[in-house]
């Protein structure tokens, strides 16, 4: 690429496009209070929803008694399986191709699950009349162990007691749901009888759930005089939500408008269609006025959408020298009541065949068992794409423990085993085409940077100073070296309830040379409204802020599949920079034809389109804009305007390198992070600041999951964490500063080279800090202790371990 | 029904006087009644901050606060911290060093952060983590809102030395 000229270097810095770091447009409503958030909607008459929910978490229901709650005076409604029954909306569709009951039907499958909606005038009205509503329930025996449930006779799904085959496959028991192969089952056992080392160790990614800040809610508004139904709600997927009510509800499509206000965070718990949604749509149907519903704390960890819950058991193979030969994984899924997991419908346990992450593998295999249990449905990807962090966690695991059993550096095991950069598309024993990579240029710089081998030596001494008395800390070196897989994804195998997975951007140039385009896809706090409007000025010559983007209302913004999965840049940015190239094709035609050339006679450059060896001669994007208004040209339609519709061609794979330095007191069992490096590799970089913010945050969230966030039931099918009492979320006193770094391996087949980033901080970060406390207590002969690893469990170790005299 | 009482409240300068139920909680008083939506609700139990606001001088959190208790008081939101032509430098600083992502917590953080400055206008990193310890956020790590604390306070305490 050729220099630069200070003219075109000062026209270039005027467009904010990509690779600067742009200040956030979104930032000015949000620090004034001005955010527009769903439970911010108020319409005039809107009514309140509320749920009453089972105690219990498996129980036959004899009896609803409504009457008490029905004289309560502002009680205008409630709804049960009965009434919705006629309108066969008393059990949904899921996104993992069961079925999910909105209200219960005739018996309860886990606690806190929706059993009646009552609607009132307010919400303390709505609040009272859900404790006056009486419902008989007979108890019957829970099963939270997924283990036990496919050993029991108790039945948990009668609905389906008597189906041999699900939406995956055969099933082999009544509590069990599907059996999900990928890979050579016969060779990789075979390469595992033969090997010269094999590590076994069966790893438990513990239930969490994603907790944005903001719960879930909607704001549905039936307008019988036009039939018209609008919807607000929390949905990282406004378009398929319509289609969705659309096929639930008998409206058809265009009388249908979705509109995701701003979102509160989602981090995967707003993908999914929850009873809620579905229960104010109807309330505003049958009672002709606005109705709202929106979840408390309490009601969001025990009942929209769980993360995880994986067993996860390997066997890794290798040469002595430490070459690995062979992968074999089987996973017990803990699905809860209803397989209600959002993932791409041809994949039951999302990617977690990805499970082979960066390393050069030849021989793997991989089955998944997914189990019905008494517990909340869900299985969303919580700041991952799907089940990839699981997948990563597995790994990055197993790689630890194979070091354990060769006596080997756990980082030199990794070197030796990545795959290289030329072996880049690399096909994978487990199916999937990595696009492109270059891990040991990474792995290097990251060891490099935290002085890896310093830092060995003084883990060395502090052992040694702990053997003779002389502290009572240990140190913990945490590694992690993650590929996710983001993107999703091409239409020819991703879809979600049947519709592909590509994604939208349409462009509309004013005559003053401003802009709006919209997307498919919306915003959670990723900072859209920035990013892609840097895309685009790249792309079109015209300075990012006199670019709106928007997006969120199906009414105006082309069909997308939405916001999760890292996906919104890989695709939606894609279909972005795609439109942004038709309009600058007609751009050009409009140039030529205003500079009397032929079109081949000019040239772009930055802003404007030049006449090939005249730079003189030019006309820029406003200019031509304008001309696209008010000129008549011969062969060429009035306005600029442009649309594309991405399908992806391949997933795109970011990866990175992560160390976390931890120092452990063996006494109280506490954890301080002393330095935690995270190198990122998301391809072409769009915008450094709101990347190194999104490490930060996926960092915290990984931080969390690792040390102690869980939603743990006890053997009633309790949830004992359904407050932030008990559910753990890092405030700032408890999370270190990160030392960010990166990078830049463009995607081959993205048309900007990026690769999506949002994710990985999580995926990395979460077998990091896992490592770091596996590894404090490596030389005291641990191979492997189970997340989260909280000060209580910390100390069990240390207590088995017999360091605590 | 509950009897009613007789509310006097006073938000970022205005005067409001109205009948209530006791057990009305400030948030709701605040986001319903009044429609001043920039406190946001996140757990009801106290505990995420996202309610916060300034109530006679000292940084209380909403959702737990009952309509009763706040009989007769001062409060303060983050409407009327600043306004679009005469920002606090908090709000500026906030975008500035990327302090926010969602923008649910910030509403919250920003009006405790402004009371923070006003107890220790020089605070120490580990004093700011401390003081916003009762405010949580899911998105950014704090990482960027420790720093636009920081970053404002130094810009604040520099404004009032040239003042001075």
């Amino acid at each position: 690429m050729k220099d630069l000229t200070d003219d075109q270097k000062e026209r270039s810095a005027n467009l904010k496009g990509m690779g600067c770091s742009r200040k956030r447009v979104e930032d000015a409503r949000f620090t004034q209070g001005k955010g527009n958030y769903v439970d911010d909607i108020k319409l005039p008459g809107m009514l309140h929803g509320d749920f009453v929910r089972s105690p219990y978490a498996h129980a036959r229901i004899k009896s609803i008694d409504v009457s008490k709650a029905m004289a309560l005076d502002g009680v205008v409604a409630v709804l049960t399986a009965a009434d919705l029954a006629p309108l066969s909306l008393h059990w949904m569709p899921t996104l993992a191709g069961d079925k999910q009951m909105v209200l219960a039907d005739g018996k309860v499958l886990f606690q806190g699950q929706e059993v009646a909606f009552v609607v009132a005038k307010n919400r303390f009205i709505a609040a009272d009349a859900v404790e006056l509503v009486e419902v008989d329930y007979e108890e019957l025996p829970v099963i939270v162990d997924p283990f036990e449930a496919l050993q029991s006779d108790v039945v948990l799904r009668e609905d389906i007691a008597d189906k041999k085959e699900g939406a995956h496959g055969p099933r082999k028991h009544h509590n069990h749901i599907f059996t999900w192969e990928v890979g050579q089952e016969a060779e990789t056992n075979d390469v595992i009888s033969n090997a010269d080392v094999v590590a076994t160790e069966t790893v438990y990614y513990h239930r969490t759930h994603p907790c944005p800040l903001e719960t879930c809610g909607s704001v549905a508004s039936m307008d019988k005089v036009n039939g018209k139904l609008t919807v607000w709600g929390t949905f990282q997927a406004p378009h398929v939500v319509r289609t969705v009510a659309s096929l639930l509800s008998g409206i058809e499509e265009h009388n249908i408008r979705v509109i995701s206000p701003d979102i509160g965070g989602g981090f995967g718990n707003k993908v999914g269609v929850y009873p809620g949604y579905v229960c104010s749509i109807v309330a505003s149907i049958v009672t002709g006025v606005p109705v709202k519903w929106i979840e408390d704390r309490m009601e969001n960890l025990m009942s929209t959408s769980f993360a995880r819950d994986y067993w996860m058991t390997g066997k890794i193979a290798a040469t002595k020298e430490g070459k690995i030969t062979g992968l074999h994984c089987h996973v017990t899924a803990d699905h809860g009541a209803f397989d209600a997991c959002a993932d791409p419908t041809k994949f039951p346990a999302g990617f977690m065949n990805i499970c082979t992450g960066s390393y050069d593998i030849p021989t793997a295999y991989l089955a998944v068992d997914g189990v019905y249990t008494n517990k909340a449905p869900g299985g969303v990807a919580y700041r991952c794409s799907f089940r990839v962090t699981e997948a990563v966690y597995f790994i990055e695991r197993m790689i630890e423990v194979l070091a354990i059993e060769l006596n080997m550096d756990a980082a030199e095991l990794r070197r030796i085993n990545f795959i290289k950069k030329e072996q880049f598309p690399y096909q994978s024993a487990l199916g999937w085409e990595y696009d492109s990579g270059d891990y040991h240029t990474a792995w290097d710089k990251a060891l490099k940077a935290v002085d890896y081998e310093g830092l060995r030596k003084e883990q060395a001494d502090r052992i040694e100073a702990f053997k003779r008395g002389e502290t009572r800390s240990l140190m913990g070196i945490g590694l992690s070296f993650f590929t996710e897989i983001v993107g999703a994804g091409p239409v020819k195998n991703c879809d979600i309830l049947g519709m592909g997975m590509f994604d939208s951007c349409e462009i509309r140039i004013h005559p003053t040379g401003s802009a709006i385009a919209r997307l498919g896809t919306i915003s959670q706090g990723q900072g859209h409204a920035t990013t892609f409007a840097q895309i685009l000025a790249s792309e079109i010559g015209l300075p990012a802020d006199s670019i709106t983007i928007e997006e969120g209302d199906t009414d105006t913004a082309p069909y997308g599949l939405g916001t999760y999965g890292s996906r919104s840049t890989p695709v939606a940015g894609a279909a972005t920079a795609m439109a942004g190239r038709k309009i600058r094709a007609k751009a050009q035609m409009i140039a030529a034809y205003l500079l009397e050339v032929h079109d081949n006679d000019v040239e772009w450059d930055i802003d404007r389109f030049v006449v090939k060896g005249a730079p003189e001669r030019f006309k820029t994007m406003k200019e031509i804009a304008y001309a696209a208004y008010n000129q008549a040209i011969p062969g060429v339609e009035p306005g600029l305007e442009a649309v594309s519709y991405y399908d992806p061609p391949n997933m795109t794979y970011p990866f990175g390198a992560y160390v976390c330095v931890m120092d452990i007191d063996v006494d109280t069992g506490v954890q301080t992070i002393r330095k935690f490096y995270a190198l990122d590799d998301c391809g072409t970089r769009i915008n450094p600041m709101i990347i190194e913010g999104q490490v930060h945050g996926g960092l915290t969230e990984a931080l969390a999951v690792a040390l102690g966030q869980e939603i743990a039931y006890d053997k009633m099918g309790n949830v004992k964490t359904g407050t932030f009492m008990d559910f753990f979320l890092p405030t700032a006193w408890e999370v270190p500063n990160y030392i960010t770094d990166h990078t830049v391996t463009p995607s081959p087949h993205h048309p900007i080279g990026a690769k999506g980033v949002g994710e990985s901080p999580h995926v990395g970060g979460v077998p990091c800090f896992s490592n770091a406390v596996n590894d404090a207590f490596r030389a005291f002969g641990l191979r492997h202790t189970h997340m989260p690893h909280d000060h209580w469990r910390i100390w069990q170790t240390a207590n088995k371990l017999g360091l605590h005299g | 029904m509950s009897n009613k009482m007789h509310i006097n409240l006073t938000v970022n300068g205005e005067a409001h006087e109205f009948l209530a139920e006791p057990r009305e909680l400030l948030i709701y008083t605040l986001r319903e009644r009044l429609n001043i939506t920039g406190p946001h609700i996140g757990c009801e139990t106290s505990h995420c901050g996202a309610c916060t606001v300034t109530l006679n001088g000292k940084s209380v959190k909403a959702c737990t606060m009952f309509i009763a208790q706040a009989n007769g008081a001062d409060v303060t939101t983050i409407e009327g911290i600043g306004s679009p032509d005469n920002l606090h430098v908090l709000q500026k600083s906030f975008r500035e060093h990327h302090g926010l992502q969602c923008g649910y917590c910030t509403p919250g953080m920003i009006t405790r952060a402004s009371k923070l400055l006003e107890e220790n206008p020089n605070p120490t990193e580990e004093e700011v983590r401390f003081g916003m310890a009762g405010n949580m956020c899911r998105c950014t790590g704090y990482q960027n809102i420790v720093k636009s604390i920081l970053a404002a306070a130094s810009e604040m305490n520099a404004a009032k030395e040239a003042a001075e």
